[in-house]
This record gives C-alpha cells, structure tokens and sequence, in this order.
C-alpha cells in the first residue's frame, strides 16, 4: 500500500516529522518497507504562461516562445516541444534553476536564438519515469508567477506500508489514517461524503444468484457522461503518488475512492449491457476476455458479474474487456460491491492475475463502506464528467454478511499474557481509537468489532490489539521459569556433530547441498532411484528429491575442480528421500568423497592419489566413534555409480546400511571429471548407534605372539578369511593383525600371500605351547579347507 | 717407587691428550687395570720393608685417587663434547611446517545452528528434527493457514501433489512436538526449509531454527526475555538494542518481529541495514489457541511462546557473508574461511 504523506496529512496530522511519522506506522505493525520523494529535487520552477510562439528561423523542430513567469515583461524561450501552444500554463524553469540531478539552466543560444530558460517536460521534473512526450501542460487555473514546487505540494512523501494480510482494513487512506490516530492518539477528520441526489430515474435491473458469494451489490446508471474530460491534476498526482497510473477519468476515480475508502470499484459501459446484471457462479466452459487482453475459460468455482447475454467481470479480480469504458462511452453503471473472502480468494492467482482489487476483496473489504464509496465515486464523477446520475439499486443479504460476535477479553487474562496491568483508561482510548466499542469494564470487558476488521473474533486477537498500540516495547521483560529437571541420557548414542567434528579432524570440509537435485544426474548415478518430483521446481536441473548425496557432492567437486581445487574432501549429512510418494522413507545420511593426493602438498608429503582404502580407513574410523567397529562388514558388490571392481556395500550385521566405492570411469567420462573419485554413504543412525564400553580384567599373563604366513587364491577375500580364523584360535585370542599382503615373486601367479600375527593370553594362567600349537593347527587346518590357503613355509 | 711422580705426570698427561672414551679407557688399563703401571706399584709394595710399606701405600693410593679423578673428569668432557656434537648434528629446522593431514571444517550454517542450539539447550531445550517433506495438515492446517489463507502466499510452498510439499518453515516440528508430548514443552527445531524463491537475496532452500516454549503461566513477557537475552549472546554483544514490532503471522497471536541494532554500523545506518540502523533477524509470538486446539493442547491451562529464524542471515551478519548463495556453491575457498 503506497500513499502520499500529505494526503495522509488531510485525514490525521500527528505533530511528527516524515520518519517519525513511518517510525510510528511501523511501529503499529504496518511495516514502512520506503519513504520516497514525491518528485526529484529542484528549485527555481515556477508556473508560467506561453504567450506567443513562432518557429524558429534556422531549425524545423525548435520555436521560439514568449514566456509570461510573473515577474515582468514576457521572456524569449527557445522550445523544442512538439505539444507548446499559446495558453498553456506550463512549469517554466528560470535562468538559474538547478533541475534534478543538478542540471543547472542558463542564458543560451540555440542556433542562434537568445533562450532565457526552459519550459520541462513531467520527466525532466522527475514527475515521470521514463522521457515524456513534450511539455508538463497545467490546468488553465494554475497561478502564474507561483512556485511550482509549492503550488504543486511536491514536498510530500510517498510512504510504502508492507502491510500483513491480516490488515486488509488498512488498504486505504482511511485505514491508514485511522491506526496513526490511535497510535499518535491524535484526531482523524474524515471527508464528508454526503448521499448525491438522483437526478433521473433510470436504474439497470440487478440480481444476485450466489448470496452467499456477493451478499451486497450497489449499481448506479449515470447518464450522458463525458469520458475525454481530463482528470484533474490534483487526482492524477494523488494517484501517481500512491503508485497508480492515470487512465481515464472514470478509472481513475474508482482507483482513487478505492484508496481513499478502501473500496474496489468498476465502470461499466451501459450501452453494452444487457438486460440486467446478476452476479452468479460462471458456468463451465464459459469465456471472458479480460481488460489485459487475456482470454479466460471459466467454470462454476468462479463468481463472475454476468448480464443477460454473457459474463462481463470476474467479480472482484478484474473486468472484461468488452464491457469496458472508453473515451465515448456516453453512459456508465457503476458498481460497488461486497464479495466474500473466501469467494474470491485464489482466483486472481488461478488466472495468473494479482489485481488491487482481487488483493483487497481476498482479504476483506469494509462492507459497510459499500455504500458511502458510491456516493463518493458518483460525486468526484459528475465533478469530472458531467451526467446524470440515478438512484443507487442495491441488493443486500444480511445473513450472508459477516457477522462481527462481541468479543469477550478478561482482565485476568490480559494481565497474564502481557504480564501487567495496563490501566482502563489506556485501554478505553485503545479500543475507542481502533473503532471497538467496550463495555464499562468488570471482570471482563465486552468489545463490539466495527465492520472492517476481518481479523478479530476471539480474546487473544483484542489482546494483541492492547499490546501493538501500547507498544510492545513499552511491556514488562522477563525470563521464564522452569523446575530444573534432569533428562534421560543415551550414552551408546554418538551425537551427531562428534561425527561431524571426526570428518574435520581428518580433512573433511562439510558441504551443504540442494536436497533437490537435477534429474538428469539423478539418473545418471542411480539409472533405477525413484524419488519424488517436484509439481513447481524453481529450474528443471533442480526438480526431483535426492534419493543419495552423491549427486549433490559430485556437483560440489565439479564447482570445485573447475576453479582449480585439487585435492578435494568433502561431506555431507541430511536426509535422502526414497520411494514413491505414497512410500516415501526421509533417510539421514552421511555422505563423502575424495579426490586428489593422498596428503596435503608439503615438503614431506607424497605424491601418491588418493584410493579405495584411504577413503576406507576414514570411514572405518567413523564406524568405530560408538565402539562397535566389529560389527560393520565390507562386501564387495556392483553400484551403478560406482566402479564395479572396487565398491563395497557396508552392512551392520544382516542390514545393509551404505555403499563406498571409486566413481564409475564412464561416469567420470560422462561428467567430464579427470581424477579418480572416490564417495561413500551410510545410514546415520547405524553410524551413531554405539555400545557402552564394558570393563574386562587385565590379565598378569605373559602374551604369546605367532606369525602366520598363507598363500591364497588371489579372488579370496581377507575379510572373511580373517573372521573364520578368529573364529577358530579360541577365546584366548586377544590380538589379530594382518601385517602384509603381497603378489609378486615368489608366490605363484594369481595368488596372494597374507601374514597374520596372532596374540593369545589366558586371563588366570600362562599358555603352554602346547596349547598354542593345537590352536594354530586349527587355524591352519580352516584356512586350509575352507579357502584353499596353504602356510608359507 | 721414586719414578712415581714421573709416572703420574706420564699418566695426566696422557689423560689430558685422550680424544675420545676408547683413548680415554687405554689410558684407564695402562695405568690403572689389573696390570697397569700404578696398579703394578701397589703390587711391588711387598717387596718393600715392613716400615716404609704404609706410607709409601698411602702415596701410591693418593696418586691413583688423583688419577682416577682426572680419568673421570676427562670422561665427562668427553661425554659432553660428545653429546654436543651429536646435538648439534642432530639439529633440524623447526620452523618447517609439519607432517600429515589438515583439519577440514563445518559448514558456517552448521556452526550457526549449532551455536544456536547450545544457547538454548543450555537453558533446558531440546533439539527436536522432523521430515522435510511435509503434508499440508502440519505444513499449514496445524498452524492456522487454512486453504486459500492470504497467509498461504507468503511463502511460495514447492509442492509435490496436492496435499504433499516441501516444508516452508521448521514449525511442522512443533506441531509433532506438541502432539505427542506432554508440557512442559521447550524445544528447538532446526533445519532445511523450502520456498519457491531464488534471487540475489533469496535461495529455494535456507535453514531455519524455530523454538517452543509450552507451559503454564508463559508469557510475553517471557517471550521478550527469552529472545533478548538470545539475540545479545549470540552476538556476543549484551548492550545490544533489540526492539519488537508488532507483525503477523496465523500461528502467533499476539505476534511480532524482532529487529536488532544494525550490528554492521551499530545504528548508525549503512547499507546492511538499507540505512535505517536496524536490522530484522527473526519472528515470534504466543502460540494461537488455534494451533494447540490442533496440537491436543489444553489451551485454557498452558501458553506458550514460539519463534523462528534464518540460520543463513544469522551466520551472513555474525560472519559478514554479502552474498547468500555462497552458501550452497560449496566452493572449498569459502568453506574454509569458517575453519
């Protein structure tokens, strides 16, 4: 809502500079989003009258003018405007005026013609965007010899209310002027709007159909009207300063009573109605060409102002383009109406429209300013254009109009929401500003609700009332108070930012991703993910549901490898989506990757990339943060974003909870990325679920330590090898390391050679070696049969 | 006996000239072992009278004690021209940098959440999460914002079909919260949201802490303390100004927006704060009676306090970020400008 400050002033003129003033308007909760001059800053303009004019001698376009500025004898002008004519009242510009953007005019010769200063254009006043098409020309009563500034009050202020759509009363001068009368406390003097007295009896017949969607309709025929009239100057700079462009006068003045009153108006051209206006639901498939020009196709959601023939508006949206008024349109039917909220509200965004009037009627206009803004809209018309108007036909559904219940606001109440007592007085002045009347006050005060207010219907609404104008910051303070109360505690349970911190300490920079990814990489990764797609994406490359982190981190390392970052660690937490609608799972996940040298470039670093095991050994670290590392294996697998020779699916026990591996080489193709990358992800609750250490007595026994040495199929996984030779070296074994894996010479082609050190130690006794050769001989004997592994000698 | 002194002169000196322990020690067998020279003298002593036996013992044995007195203060010359010289070969340049990996870092919007919320778990909060993608019940019906609201419209919802979208804001959380918990409630609900916006100042996603405070005898006053003290410790600042302004929002009533002197220009005004000298950093309000009706809340016997704010514009001002996108690029020079 944009409105001139000194329009404001007509109604309420509290004693507050302009800031102070949007201070105080803000402050209310109607938040002053700017403050904007009226027009540019300049000075020496004043009105002045084009005398004479004659072309000039040497040049088709210019002619030289005299200029009658009230301070003497005309001054010789030279113009080269193509709309100056002896008469005009114009803005006239002296030698030594400073224009805007200190565009300063002095004596001048043009093609050899003496000009004694400039007759401007609206634009070169900065009274118009853009450049104007010839000189500013005034009404035929502007003053002579007056400064042009003064005469034109262009020392105003555009304020521009970002107002909450629980505050459609304050979409107008009247609602505005009525909040900083009560937050000022100052009086507001509203224009005497008197009923206009018909002048003919002709009426055009009215019927409401759909009650409930327009319970009030007011019409008004005034005939014989004269629409190339001008709208008066100081209409069009009311307009222009409240953001509204000028059109004709009858636009204009439904425009303005709408700011003034709050009260969406439209003009029909009566000639081209027929026989009657009903206002009734649109039938399906029905058509409308709007006054933009665009064409509509209705159905029976929509309220649409119809006559005999064929629908003419979208009742509170926007009006038809063939019942529109024109420069010769020689009779009007106005309208003023009531539409219910709800019936009109998301209609205009359903066409793609966002109207003054669909903003207003959707947030509730005053109904019972239905009425007063006829007679205004009628009355500033016959001032403009002539005619003759009718008597008002109105057709009014009361049970259909909102109902304002008394509402009831406790003493208690009030004092403890806010935490004080605000004194009766205050309170009494608050409600009687706002237009409430209260009840002499008991226990309870019990409020009347006036008509325009659409957003107070129960307690906590008046006691929001109380404190926005009182001041909020003028409330009492406190902390709250609360039983300390301890909280169970998961001690198994790693909290999440220790798992973030562990990723830090070892390199890894957290990236945060688009949880929406494009498609296109989507599928690439995962050929199979289904995951939700948005209905509205911002961009298509940003329309379906993550259903991994791996394609939000590949972008991040792409971003990053075309601006020259090489050695790249990132990781992510945050949830994947999985599934189709219906069976969606929201999964937390924790996702990283790597790419580059294997150490940060230093004097002591190799030069060595990065594999499948350094990535590996971070993450093995991060399953073992809650103490249950065993209980993670790694099991070779295909992914189809992932290398299928080097990835593996991580499982917790049976559950299958991430995947790690190199980035597929085609994929990296496709991608256009050079280095070898590789990503992991798993399930963060598998990740953060620990165990709580269990304490077991040192043994005093010495250790017993044996080196093993086998060669194995090269195919042959160490991991379960490893496992089934725990399994087998009895519960005394209390270490196992496997300290080398080698292929090469001196083990046969397609074998490996794995060594082992195993550590055993009794909690009570020493171990004999007899015992400790009957466990090796076990071990030796399962690795033998169950992996066809033979011991080294 | 008589080349005695000639003999321990011999032996000092030889003492004197040993270079290095081995010398040192041929010195220590020549003169004293079983069958040095001294040690021979002690020897011969038999062979002398009776009489002259004691004193001329005791010379010997003084001499021999002088001698060993010399070996070992030559010794520990040694041993310390030694350890000087290994130390000083052993010398390295400790201003090199040194071995192995280099911390990474968080993300500033995990900091900035993760600040946020040991403010307030430090006051007995709890961290509750919630999914992302929402249905309309908790996203909008819950909190007040009936189909076809004006309110729907001020935040551009990215939907999915006609009931299932992206949640707009963390408060979701909240009602989940209070559905299934009994007050006292205190909660803080951080995390990713979504809004159909993207421009300089806008991104399609933004993190968010909303919080909730559910209890008997809860306030607006409380409110006001709550975010004010809040608001100057995570700025770090106490004597910071903060000032509420009457606002609307359908789950909050009465509601407000709270604004805090510029931090950039402590008010004087710039261009962070569009010249005005206050910035606004998040909204608030007592919980509508309408959202604990909808939440199985008792709302004639519990009130409650609720608010919410963005993590990005937090972290922007607490860190003097200019440009919101930076956020999500992911570029490993600006990450690491938060390590």
């Amino acid at each position: 809502m944009k409105f001139s400050e000194a329009w404001l002033r007509e109604w309420v003129s509290p004693q507050l500079d302009t800031q102070a003033l949007a201070d105080a308007i803000t402050m209310a909760g109607l938040e002053v989003d700017a403050i904007e001059p009226v027009g540019a800053v300049f000075a020496g303009v004043v009105v002045a009258e084009v005398v004479a004019k004659a072309p000039h001698p040497d040049a088709d376009k210019l002619n030289v003018c005299q200029v009658q500025d009230g301070s003497g004898e005309p001054v010789q002008v030279v113009c080269g405007a193509p709309n100056v004519a002896v008469g005009q009242k114009v803005p006239f510009a002296r030698v030594g005026a400073v224009l805007p953007e200190d565009f300063k005019i002095k004596r001048a010769k043009l093609r050899g013609v003496e000009s004694h200063g400039m007759i401007c254009s609206a634009s070169e006043l900065g009274l118009e965007e853009g450049h104007s098409e010839g000189i500013y020309v005034l009404p035929a009563d502007a003053p002579v010899g007056k400064d042009f500034r003064a005469w034109m009050t262009l020392d105003d202020s555009t304020i521009d209310v970002d107002l909450t759509p629980n505050r459609g009363d304050c979409l107008s001068l009247r609602g505005i002027a009525r909040e900083v009368g009560c937050v000022t406390a100052t009086r507001v003097v509203e224009p005497n709007i008197a009923p206009v007295v018909a002048r003919s009896n002709a009426q055009f017949p009215i019927a409401v159909s759909d009650e409930a969607g327009c319970p009030r309709y007011l019409g008004r025929v005034i005939r014989d009207v004269d629409l190339s009239a001008q709208t008066p100057l100081w209409m069009r700079e009311r307009l222009r300063r409240s953001g509204i462009r000028s059109i004709d006068p009858a636009v204009d003045v439904t425009n303005y009573v709408m700011l003034e009153l709050g009260q969406p108006m439209h003009a029909f051209d009566l000639d081209v109605l027929e026989g009657g206006i009903e206002v009734r639901r649109a039938h399906d498939g029905e058509r409308l060409t709007l006054l933009d020009g665009q064409e509509v196709v209705l159905d029976g959601t929509t309220l649409v102002i119809a006559d005999q023939a064929k629908a003419l508006a979208i009742a509170g949206v926007m009006g038809g383009e063939d019942s529109g008024v024109g420069a010769d349109t020689r009779h009007l039917f106005l309208e003023a109406a009531f539409f219910a909220p709800l019936a009109v509200a998301g209609k205009a965004r359903e066409f793609g429209l966002h109207t003054d009037a669909s903003h207003r009627f959707e947030r509730g206009v005053d109904p019972d300013i239905t009425r007063p803004a006829m007679e205004r809209a009628t009355e500033l018309l016959l001032a403009i254009v002539g005619g003759t108007p009718g008597p008002i036909s109105e057709v009014r559904k009361p049970v259909h109009l909102p109902q304002r219940d008394d509402v009831a606001l406790s003493r208690e109440r009030l004092a403890a929401c806010l935490d004080v007592r605000l004194p009766d007085e205050e309170i009494q002045r608050i409600f009687r500003g706002l237009g409430m009347t209260a009840s002499a006050p008991g226990d309870r005060w019990r409020v009347q609700i006036p008509s325009w207010r659409f957003d107070i219907a129960i307690e906590e609404d008046l006691i929001e009332e109380l404190a926005r104008v009182h001041g909020y910051n003028r409330l009492p303070v406190r902390r709250p108070q609360a039983r300390l109360s301890l909280k169970p505690a998961d001690e198994a349970l790693q909290p999440l930012r220790r798992v973030r911190r562990h990723l830090v300490s070892r390199g890894y920079q957290e990236a945060v991703t688009y949880s929406f990814v494009s498609p296109e990489l989507q599928s690439l990764l995962l050929p199979e993910a289904v995951s939700p797609t948005l209905a509205n994406p911002i961009s298509s490359d940003m329309s379906v549901m993550r259903h991994s982190l791996f394609p939000g981190l590949l972008k991040a390392l792409m971003h990053n490898l075309n601006r020259q970052q090489q050695r790249v660690r990132l990781f992510e937490t945050g949830l994947v989506f999985q599934g189709e609608l219906d069976a969606l799972v929201q999964t937390p996940m924790i996702g990283g990757l790597v790419c580059g040298s294997r150490d940060v470039e230093g004097w002591a670093a190799g030069r060595e990339s990065v594999d499948f095991f350094d990535l590996k050994g971070d993450l093995e670290s991060l399953l073992a943060l809650g103490g249950c590392a065993d209980e993670w294996q790694f099991v070779a697998a295909s992914h189809p974003a992932l290398h299928p020779g080097r990835t593996a699916q991580l499982y917790r026990g049976e559950q299958a909870q991430g995947w790690i591996g190199a980035l597929h080489p085609s994929i990296r193709a496709q991608l256009g990325i050079k280095p070898e990358v590789y990503l992991f992800e798993v399930a963060q609750q598998a990740v953060l679920e620990g165990r709580i250490a269990a304490f077991q007595p040192l043994s005093r026994y010495p250790e017993v330590r044996r080196d093993l040495a086998f060669v194995v199929d090269a195919e042959v996984g160490v991991a379960p090898l490893l496992e089934a030779i725990r399994a087998r070296a009895g519960e005394w074994l209390t270490q196992w390391q496997l300290f080398d894996v080698y292929q090469g010479q001196g083990v046969a082609e397609g074998h490996k050679s794995i060594a082992l050190g195993l550590t055993w130690q009794h909690p009570s006794r020493t171990l004999n070696d007899d015992e400790i050769n009957q466990l090796i001989a076990a071990v030796v004997d399962e690795a033998e049969s169950r992996f066809g592994a033979r011991l080294r000698s | 006996m008589d080349h005695l002194p000639a003999l321990v002169n011999e032996a000092s000196a030889a003492i004197a000239a040993a270079e290095d322990a081995q010398a040192l020690d041929q010195v220590r067998v020549r003169y004293l072992g079983k069958k040095g020279e001294i040690t021979a003298l002690l020897k011969g002593l038999g062979q002398l009278p009776p009489e002259e036996r004691p004193a001329a013992g005791e010379r010997i044995n003084e001499a021999k004690q002088a001698l060993q007195q010399e070996l070992e203060q030559r010794r520990q010359t040694l041993e310390q021209a030694a350890l000087s010289a290994q130390l000083e070969a052993e010398r390295i340049d400790v201003t090199l940098p040194g071995r192995g990996e280099v911390n990474g870092g968080l993300h500033p919007v995990t900091q900035t959440l993760e600040r946020i919320e040991a403010l307030f778990q430090h006051i007995g909060f709890d961290v509750a999460v919630g999914p992302e993608i929402e249905d309309d019940f908790h996203n909008f019906e819950a909190l007040n914002i009936p189909a076809h609201h004006p309110a729907r419209g001020m935040a551009d919802t990215f939907y999915f079909d006609a009931t299932r979208l992206l949640r707009t804001h963390t408060s979701p959380v909240q009602v989940r919260t209070m559905q299934t918990q009994e007050p006292p409630i205190r909660i803080v609900c951080p995390g990713r949201v979504y809004r159909s916006d993207s421009d300089l100042t806008h991104t399609p996603m933004f993190h968010q802490v909303e919080g909730l405070l559910v209890d008997e005898g809860i306030s607006f006053a409380d409110l006001k303390g709550t975010i004010a003290d809040f608001l100057q410790a995570f700025f770090e600042r106490d004597d910071l100004q903060v000032r509420f302004r009457p606002s609307y929002f359908p789950f909050t009533e009465p509601s407000a927006e709270v604004d805090i002197q510029c931090v950039m220009c402590r008010g004087e005004g710039c261009r962070v704060c569009s010249h005005s000298g206050w910035l606004e950093v998040m909204g608030c309000g007592m919980v509508h009676p309408e959202v604990f009706r909808h939440s199985g809340i008792d709302a004639s016997r519990f009130t409650g306090f609720a608010f919410g704010m963005g993590a990005e514009r937090l972290a922007m001002l607490r860190y003097g970020v200019n440009d919101l996108r930076l956020f999500f690029d992911n570029d490993l020079r600006f990450l690491r400008q938060f390590n």
